[in-house]
C-alpha cells in the first residue's frame, strides 16, 4: 500500500498555496513540470497550457493505455477595473457563491499580494439590508495603496493547514487530483502506458482535458477529481439523505452525473478492486454536477470514463476540508486498479 | 518615537473578547508597566495605568481618564452537532461576512485553542425558507476539521470563539486585520504614554483599557466610578469611508481623526482638543453624532454626578468584520495629540469652563 507521508503532504502544501486561477495555472504548472520530469518518458506542454505526461509499458504492444486527469486550476476572480485609491472592481472566475466574500483576505498576482474584500459596517447597515446577500456587484478588492493591473488573477488567501485526521485548503479542488497523479506517476504499473493530464480551465467549461483526451486517443480514462461531501447533519435532526458523499467513508466512485453515465465496467471494476484489496470507498450520490470525463468520453471516437474523486465539504469557499485517510484510499484504489486492469476489461460487453 | 506596529499586530493576534479579556489584558499590562507609575485591574478586569502629574499641584490633583475599550467581538458556542458547533454573537456581528471566515475555538475542557472555519448548510439540510439569501447566524456552522469524538473531549457550550484572521500589513502604511476596533486604539493610547514619558504634565492622567465596551459597556462604567477622573476621553475606533460607506459619518483612513460633536462631547473638551490639534498641525475633522456616540463616552459621562467627556476617533474600513484596516499615521497621530492634551491641561483649567 503506497501512504501518505510527510514528503507527500508537503508537496500537497506547495500545490495548494499556489495560485492558479482558471486561464493562469503557470504556478502548478511549474510545480508538476519539476516533480513530473524524472519519472516520464515524455512531458509536453499542449496549446492551451496543460501538461501532458507519458510513461510507457514495458511491453507496449499489447498494453492498455490508460489517461487519467486532474484540472490544475481552480476557482477565483480577475481584477476588471481599477477604481483608484486601491479598489478594485473584479469579477468571479469559476462558481462562487457571492455569499463567501465579504470579510475575507485575498491574494492578488503573481507576487500574491494580499488584500481584502471588506464590508459597510453593520452599525450602518438597515435592518432591510441585512436580509440581503451583498452582491459581489458592490463590493471591491482593497490592497492599500494598490498595486494591481486588470487582468491580474485572484484568489482566497487561506493557507493550507493539517488538522487532526484533515487537511484544510482552499483549493483541494483539485490539487489532490494533481498530487495523487504525481504519485502514481513516481509508482507506475508497467503493465499499462500511463497517460496523465494535468488540464488546465476546468472550472470554465472543462476545456483542457477536451484536447488532452484527443491528444492521448486513451483506451479508457478515469478523471480524478475532489468532490462535495455535504454530509452535515440537519439543522432539525431530521436524516441527511443528500450527502452526497461523506468525508471519512472512502474514494467516491461516480456512476451518473449532469455530464457522464459512468462507464459501468469500470464503476464495477472499480468497485471490486476495492473490495479485493479491502479498500474503504464509496459511491458518489448519483446526481448533477460534472467532471472532465463529461469532456473526455467524446474526444475523437468516444472513451469510456469513469470519474473517482476525493470527497471534500465546502467546494469553492475560502477553506474546504478533506480527509488524509480518503486522500490515501483513493490514491491506492487507483494504483491497484492499474495493476489489475486488463485489455478484456474494455473489451468486455457493458 | 517607537514603532507601534510589532506591538499592534501582536495584539490583534490574541483573543480579549467581551466578557474574556484576559490574554488581551496580560499583553496590555506587560507593556504598559514601564510607562506609568502603577498599573493595576478594576474588579472587573479593566486596565488602569496612573502617570502622575506634577507634586507642586495641590492634591487632590485632577486627572484625565482616557478610556480605549480591549475587547473584541465575536461568537459563542450554543449548541453541539456531532463534529459541529452552532454558534450566537458577541457583540455587533454581521452574519453576512462569516461563511468562510477562519476562526480560533477555546476549548475549555482542554484549554486547546481549535483552528476552525465557520460554514453554510447546504440548503437542503435548514429549514423551510432558512437556505437561501442571508444565511442567518442560527444556521451557520463551525467545522473544525474533527470527528464527534474529538470535538467532544474539547468543547463545551459557552466556549469563545474568536476570529482567526491573520494581520497583514498592507501599502500605503495601512494594517489590515480583526479587532483592530478598537485594539488600534489601545496602541495610540501606549503612543500617548510613550511620549508623555519626556513631558511634564500637572495632571494626573489614567490610561484604561477598558473591558466589555461591545456589549453593555461595563468597564467604561465601572472604571470612571472608581476612578472618578475630572475628565475622561473615550478613544475609539470611527467609520472609514470606503466601499459601500460614504456618508456622512465615514472618514477617509490616514488623513486624521475625528472629534465627536454632540450630547455626549463636552464643548469646552471638544475646543480645547482642537486648539491642541491646530497648534502640533495634528488634522482632525468635526465628527457629528446628534443622539448618542455608541462608545463608552456614553457611559463616562454620566458616571456618579457626572463627568466632562470627549470622544476622539480613529477611521477605521469595514468596521466589525474579520478584515477591518486602519492607517498607522492615524494612530501615532492620536497618540501624540492626546499626549499634548493632557500636556496642556493647567491646574486650573477646570475653572476656565465657562459655558455661555
Amino acid at each position: 500500500m503506497l501512504s501518505i507521508g510527510q514528503p507527500q503532504i508537503k508537496l500537497l502544501e506547495k500545490l495548494c498555496n499556489a495560485l492558479s486561477v482558471s486561464g493562469d495555472e503557470g504556478e502548478v504548472r511549474r510545480i508538476v513540470l519539476e516533480e513530473v520530469k524524472p519519472y516520464a518518458d515524455e512531458v509536453k506542454v499542449d496549446a492551451l497550457g496543460s501538461v501532458l505526461v507519458r510513461k510507457r509499458a514495458e511491453r507496449s504492444r499489447s498494453a492498455l493505455r490508460i489517461l487519467l486527469d486532474a484540472h490544475m486550476d481552480e476557482i477565483g476572480f480577475m481584477i476588471v477595473n481599477d477604481d483608484g485609491d486601491g479598489l478594485y472592481q473584479f469579477k468571479p472566475v469559476g462558481g462562487i457563491d457571492e455569499r463567501h466574500l465579504p470579510g475575507k483576505q485575498v491574494i492578488v498576482g503573481r507576487d500574491h499580494t494580499v488584500g481584502v474584500i471588506g464590508a459597510k459596517p453593520i452599525h450602518l447597515t438597515t435592518s432591510s439590508e441585512l436580509e440581503h446577500t451583498l452582491s459581489a456587484d458592490t463590493l471591491r478588492i482593497d490592497l492599500g495603496e494598490g498595486g494591481a493591473s486588470i487582468g491580474d488573477r485572484a484568489t482566497f488567501a487561506t493557507k493550507f493547514r493539517r488538522v487532526g485526521p484533515s487537511i484544510l485548503s482552499k483549493a483541494i479542488d483539485d490539487r489532490i487530483g494533481i498530487a495523487i497523479l504525481i504519485e502514481l506517476l513516481k509508482h507506475a504499473p508497467k503493465n499499462i502506458e500511463l497517460c496523465l493530464s494535468f488540464s488546465v480551465q476546468e472550472e470554465v467549461g472543462l476545456r483542457g482535458a477536451k484536447v488532452a483526451a484527443h491528444y492521448f486517443e486513451p483506451d479508457l480514462a478515469i478523471a480524478v477529481d475532489s468532490t462535495p461531501a455535504r454530509d452535515l447533519p440537519h439543522y432539525e435532526g431530521a436524516e441527511n439523505f443528500t450527502y452526497n458523499t461523506r468525508l471519512g467513508f472512502g474514494p467516491a466512485i461516480y456512476m451518473a452525473n449532469s455530464s457522464t453515465l459512468d462507464d459501468p465496467r469500470l464503476v464495477r471494476f472499480l468497485a471490486e478492486t476495492a473490495e479485493k484489496h479491502k479498500i474503504k470507498y464509496q459511491f458518489r450520490q448519483p446526481g448533477g454536477g460534472g467532471t472532465n470525463a463529461g469532456a473526455i468520453q467524446q474526444a475523437r471516437t468516444g472513451v469510456p470514463v469513469v470519474s473517482v474523486s476525493v470527497p471534500h465539504r465546502y467546494t469553492h469557499s475560502p477553506v474546504s476540508i478533506a480527509r488524509v485517510e480518503d486522500w490515501k484510499n483513493t490514491l491506492n484504489l487507483l494504483h491497484e486498479a492499474l495493476q489489475d486492469v486488463t485489455p478484456s476489461l474494455v473489451k468486455s460487453r457493458q | 518615537m517607537n514603532d507601534i506596529l510589532p506591538f499592534l499586530k501582536s495584539m490583534i493576534s490574541v483573543a480579549g473578547l467581551s466578557g474574556y479579556e484576559a490574554p488581551i489584558a496580560d499583553l496590555i499590562h506587560k507593556q504598559w508597566t514601564p510607562l506609568a507609575d502603577s498599573v493595576s485591574r478594576s474588579r472587573l478586569g479593566s486596565i488602569h495605568a496612573l502617570k502622575s502629574g506634577s507634586v507642586s499641584i495641590a492634591s487632590p490633583r485632577p486627572s484625565v481618564l482616557i478610556s480605549a475599550h480591549m475587547d473584541s467581538i465575536g461568537l459563542m458556542v450554543s449548541r453541539i452537532a456531532d463534529s459541529f458547533l452552532h454558534v450566537t454573537n458577541i457583540g455587533g456581528v454581521d452574519p453576512r461576512v462569516l461563511p468562510g471566515t477562519p476562526v480560533t475555538v477555546h476549548a475549555s475542557k482542554t484549554g486547546e485553542e481549535l483552528y476552525g472555519v465557520i460554514v453554510m448548510p447546504p440548503a437542503t439540510l435548514l429549514p423551510e425558507g432558512k437556505g437561501s439569501g442571508v444565511i442567518g447566524l442560527p444556521y451557520l456552522l463551525i467545522d473544525m476539521g474533527l470527528t464527534p469524538a474529538e470535538v467532544a473531549k474539547r468543547v463545551e457550550i459557552g466556549d469563545r470563539i474568536s476570529f482567526a484572521t491573520e494581520p497583514v500589513e498592507m501599502s500605503g502604511g495601512l494594517l489590515s486585520g480583526h479587532s483592530l476596533d478598537n485594539r488600534a486604539s489601545v496602541a495610540a493610547l501606549t503612543v500617548c504614554l510613550e511620549e508623555l514619558q519626556n513631558k511634564k504634565h500637572d495632571w494626573d492622567i489614567f490610561a484604561v483599557a477598558s473591558i466589555q465596551e461591545e456589549t453593555t459597556a461595563l468597564g467604561a462604567i465601572t472604571s470612571a466610578f472608581q476612578l472618578r477622573p475630572t475628565i475622561a476621553i473615550a478613544l475609539d475606533t470611527t467609520y472609514g469611508s470606503g466601499p459601500g460607506a460614504s456618508g456622512y459619518e465615514t472618514f477617509p483612513l490616514g488623513k486624521g481623526l475625528t472629534l465627536g460633536i454632540g450630547p455626549n462631547n463636552h464643548p469646552f473638551l471638544y475646543k480645547r482638543m482642537k486648539e491642541v490639534a491646530a497648534r502640533v498641525e495634528i488634522p482632525v475633522k468635526d465628527e457629528p453624532m446628534p443622539e448618542y456616540s455608541l462608545t463608552d463616552a456614553d457611559y463616562m459621562q454620566l458616571t456618579a454626578e457626572g463627568i466632562p467627556t470627549l470622544l476622539v476617533s480613529i477611521p477605521l474600513r469595514y468596521m466589525h468584520t474579520p478584515v477591518e484596516m486602519v492607517a498607522l499615521k492615524d494612530i501615532q497621530r492620536a497618540g501624540r495629540l492626546l499626549a499634548e492634551f493632557t500636556a496642556s491641561l493647567e491646574a486650573d483649567f477646570m475653572n476656565k469652563i465657562v459655558w455661555d
